[in-house]
């Protein structure tokens, strides 16, 4: 075998394993979406929107309760977590940028953001659910805001890192304060990785199950009070539903995963769309 | 020693005005001037003048620190921490080294135009727009004129005048730096600091960049850094010869063209390192 040959070979022995490695991924995520619509879809009608979860053993009902607590605390948690991590992102890549500080931050907030979730569902419940005496909406807010802030950080600060120097010298020498180079400039050249962060971050808290159970809990009814009670969520609702014994409670179960999964889906899809390069209008 | 090919290649430009007047306001005077990377000393007592409403060109191989010497003039390289600048860089008299300088109203003075095209996220409009409304509280018909007049000024009108609200990074990059240069003219300054501006560009491009700056001359004071040794010859009253860090030499450019006192211009000049 000539030296040529033998690295043909090679090539085609790793162009396989690449070729089997990529049909083990999508395959596994092809059978997940298929099971969801196989054992979802069925239970997909308006009641699902527009009735709260039944009582146990019973026809009918829906995930109002749930959809709406998860529609709640992800939206009170974005906005918790988004300014904090929009901010702390804006100081490491810009008036922070040479600073040891920023080091030390970002060592800090990768460390965050790989930290199992449960662990912020913990310390949530130890400085908020204890002292408030009860499970609440808006401690599982703070629990999933405390999940966005290290992605929003993340993202924002990479983002503006990857704003030309070029455009901060040229603003700069055009007399223009530092704060309005960040605010005109900086902010518009990475607004859509900066918004990309944002939903990736509402991506990743809406199928979190764990932090919410040491905090919002759960809820069979409609709770209108964040301060006070459990508020029901899909992922909670899922989790509950699908441990139960009784089947209409695994039908809804598998209802609540596929429009999580979708929503999910599109929030992704949204944000591809916004990372990929801008067409010139 | 061929003096000839210089001239074949390169026709040496009318300094006329500018050696004939004698009165020669110098703008910006750079005294004793020394600049450091960390402990890396970049410069080494610079001493070169800046004439009012003449151009002068900074010429020498990649590294001789010649936009360094534009940076420190507006002090843009303030923008980052362990570098440093010794000595004196007078502007009109005032010098611009001294601590507490309000930075951005020097840099408001003395514009600046890079080698890559910058222009911001946003409109070709606003692009210009947003450095007047820094300065000056302007009706919008006065600003609508003060762009015209900008962009008519950048020799950019005529092709952006139908389509001012398209993004500025739409544009080509010889249209986008002469963008840049129109957001320069705009804001008023009396200094305008050329680095390299048409190193990315084609040659129509560059003519029209080398025409402008000929125009702009009768307003501004210009200093030019190029690698283009035609460039100097062909845009500039001035040129001044870097070599590691160092001034070789300065003069009218017909004299650095002609008849340089310095061996090591000459040879910078006609090819023979660099």
């Amino acid at each position: 075998m000539t030296l040529y040959q033998r690295r043909r070979l090679k090539n085609n022995v790793v162009v396989v394993f690449a070729l089997i490695a990529t049909a083990i991924g999508l395959g596994g995520l092809a059978v997940i979406l298929g099971t969801l619509i196989y054992h979802g879809a069925a239970g997909l009608s308006l009641e699902v929107f527009t009735q709260n979860t039944p009582p146990p053993a019973t026809k009918g009902g829906g995930l109002l309760n749930a959809i709406v607590g998860s529609l709640f605390m992800t939206v009170i948690a974005v906005l918790i977590g988004t300014p904090v991590g929009i901010l702390a992102g804006t100081f490491m890549a810009e008036y922070g940028r040479f600073s040891k500080l920023t080091h030390v931050v970002r060592f800090i907030n990768d460390i965050l953001l790989s930290a199992p979730s449960i662990v912020v569902g913990l310390f949530i419940y130890d400085i908020m659910v204890a002292p408030m005496h009860g499970f609440s909406g808006i401690s599982g807010s703070v629990a999933l805001a405390v999940l966005v802030i290290p992605v929003v950080v993340r993202t924002t600060e990479d983002m503006l890192a990857l704003v030309p120097k070029e455009l901060r010298e040229a603003a700069s020498a055009l007399g223009m304060p530092l704060a309005y180079v960040i605010g005109k400039v900086s902010y518009r050249a990475a607004r859509a990785g900066i918004v990309t962060g944002i939903l990736l971050a509402i991506a990743r808290i809406s199928g979190e199950t764990a932090p919410l159970l040491f905090t919002a809990f759960n809820n069979q009814f409609f709770n209108w009070n964040p301060f006070s009670g459990g508020m029901a969520s899909l992922p909670a609702a899922i989790f509950f539903f699908a441990l139960s014994p009784y089947e209409e409670w695994k039908a809804l179960a598998w209802t609540g995963a596929l429009i999580v999964t979708l929503a999910v889906l599109a929030l992704s899809i949204t944000a591809r769309a916004l990372a990929s390069p801008r067409k010139a209008s | 020693m061929s003096m000839a090919s210089v001239h074949s290649s390169t026709p040496v430009p009318a300094v006329s005005h500018a050696a004939e007047t004698g009165a020669l306001e110098e703008k910006v005077a750079v005294r004793k001037l020394n600049f450091f990377y960390g402990s890396n000393r970049a410069l080494k007592d610079i001493s070169v003048s800046l004439y009012a409403k003449r151009v002068t060109a900074f010429i020498g191989p990649s590294g001789c620190g010649k936009s360094t010497l534009l940076r420190i003039l507006n002090r843009v390289y303030d923008l980052y921490p362990h570098q440093r600048a010794e000595g004196e860089v007078l502007l009109d008299g005032q010098n611009i080294l001294a601590p507490g300088q309000d930075l951005n109203l020097l840099r408001s003075r003395v514009g600046m135009v890079f080698q890559k095209p910058t222009p911001f996220p946003m409109s070709i409009y606003e692009n210009i727009a947003f450095g007047i409304r820094l300065y000056e509280r302007l009706g919008k018909a006065e600003l609508d004129s003060r762009v015209e007049q900008a962009l008519r000024r950048a020799a950019l009108w005529d092709e952006v005048k139908d389509k001012l609200a398209a993004n500025g990074l739409s544009l080509s990059g010889g249209q986008q730096q002469r963008l840049c240069i129109a957001r320069t003219v705009a804001v008023k300054p009396e200094v305008i600091l050329l680095d390299e501006p048409c190193s990315a560009l084609d040659p129509i491009s560059t003519a029209k960049i080398e025409e402008l700056i000929d125009e702009l001359k009768d307003d501004y004071t210009i200093a030019i850094v190029t690698h283009n040794m035609q460039q100097a010859a062909r845009c500039s009253d001035y040129t001044a010869f870097m070599y590691l860090g160092e001034l070789v030499e300065f003069d009218t450019t017909s004299k650095m063209f002609t008849s340089p006192a310095e061996r090591r211009t000459q040879d910078y000049i006609t090819g023979r390192f660099g």
